[in-house]
């Protein structure tokens, strides 16, 4: 029992840095760079992408024992396509600037690799339980890291975090349009390899 | 007129890669060397072409007279994963040599969301049929330049001397980063 518990908690925890999936799989590195500008666009897109993962974990680790192998990915696509419309149409109703904000990412998540990677890869072969567990902890990890990115491109490029100013002035541009997405994920990348290592 | 300037905004100034942030996956993933990156963006070309064709289709013709533009999403990606599954069977019959070639890059074009991004682009642009098939050109051969320039450099610097933090992904996105600054230079065309 007590090791059970263990390996739920570890099952959790390595989206966060290990298995990271923006960091270690480089996975969905498309919405990672294009809504990471301020933090607060990370922590929507990241949340609304957890929410899609765990639901769709949900579904697929019930309906696993009915998916004949050949079209189980044909239907995954369209499970998790349901809940990006879910996702969008809610989002439009009671969040219309953040929705404005992500804009394209949002149906896009139908094709994060995250998503359709741990279908794949973990709800597909466990149980109901796990699997929930397992969407949580890459969904947050994937938080996590959108919501770094995009502190510190606000924090660099208009000097704050979350709309709250830190310092005062320009900031350094380049770090709010497109290459300094590129230039801010490659260092930390190459941070977390140091750390991990 | 109206038709050059759409195709050097898309190539460009607004790249699909280096400034809309669309299929960075294979960008990253498969442009070790600039071989495998023709054969991709080759056929990243010929399914978004496609693609961008028959999702306009749907949507003016079916979704949009029975008012479900709500099931946008749902049906876009099932149409693009039945193209690609589409072209491999033909493929793999009239060209088996290409079929070869492009390989594994086939299937790993359905989650490409460079796809389904120009598909849901043109249709959000209230782009008419000529201007979408336009735009999707455009933007594969914005994706095709973007990944071939990108295997260039990354062949290169395979043979210089970096930090072992840096080798690999890091250093390939820090020249995508210097990449898309050189592009930025086009958005004075504009």
């Amino acid at each position: 029992m007590e090791s059970g518990k263990m390996n739920q908690l570890k099952n959790f925890t390595k989206g966060f840095i290990r298995e990271n999936p923006v960091f270690a799989l480089f996975l969905g590195l498309c919405p990672t760079l294009g809504v990471s500008t301020s933090a607060i666009n990370g922590m929507g897109m990241g949340l609304a992408t957890t929410f899609v993962l765990v639901m769709s974990n949900i579904v697929i680790s019930l309906v696993k024992g009915f998916i004949p192998a050949n079209v189980r990915i044909p239907s995954f696509i369209v499970i998790i396509a349901s809940f990006v419309t879910i996702v969008q149409l809610l989002m439009q109703a009671y969040l219309p600037s953040l929705f404005d904000a992500l804009g394209l990412f949002i149906p896009l998540i139908v094709v994060n690799c995250i998503v359709l990677g741990r279908a794949e890869a973990f709800a597909s072969k466990n149980n109901l339980y796990s699997s929930v567990i397992d969407g949580f902890g890459m969904g947050l990890g994937f938080t996590f890291a959108l919501m770094l990115l995009g502190a510190i491109r606000e924090l660099l490029g208009s000097g704050a975090i979350f709309g709250y100013r830190f310092i005062q002035g320009d900031g350094i541009l380049i770090f709010i349009l497109s290459p300094g997405a590129f230039l801010a994920l490659g260092y930390l990348i190459m941070l977390s390899r140091k750390v991990n290592k | 007129m109206e038709y050059v300037l759409l195709i050097i905004s898309a190539v460009f100034v607004n790249n699909i890669v280096l400034s809309k942030f669309l299929g960075i996956c294979p960008f990253i993933g498969v442009s070790g060397k600039v071989e495998t990156s023709l054969g991709m963006a080759g056929a990243v070309a010929f399914v978004l072409t496609i693609a961008t064709l028959v999702t306009y289709i749907i949507q003016s013709y079916i979704l949009e007279p029975l008012g479900i533009t709500y099931m946008q999403t749902i049906t876009f990606i099932l149409v693009i994963a039945a193209l690609v599954q589409l072209v491999e069977i033909i493929l793999k019959k009239a060209s088996p040599a290409l079929y070869q070639a492009l390989g594994i890059f086939l299937p790993l074009i359905t989650t490409n969301c460079a796809v389904l991004g120009v598909a849901i682009l043109a249709v959000q642009n209230d782009y008419n049929l000529i201007k979408s098939i336009v735009f999707a050109i455009a933007n594969s051969i914005g994706f095709g330049l973007a990944l071939i320039i990108f295997a260039g450099l990354r062949e290169q610097f395979e043979l210089a001397d970096i930090p072992a933090p840096m080798k690999g992904v890091p250093i390939a996105f820090i020249v995508a980063g210097l990449l898309a600054m050189a592009f930025m230079g086009f958005a004075g065309i504009a």
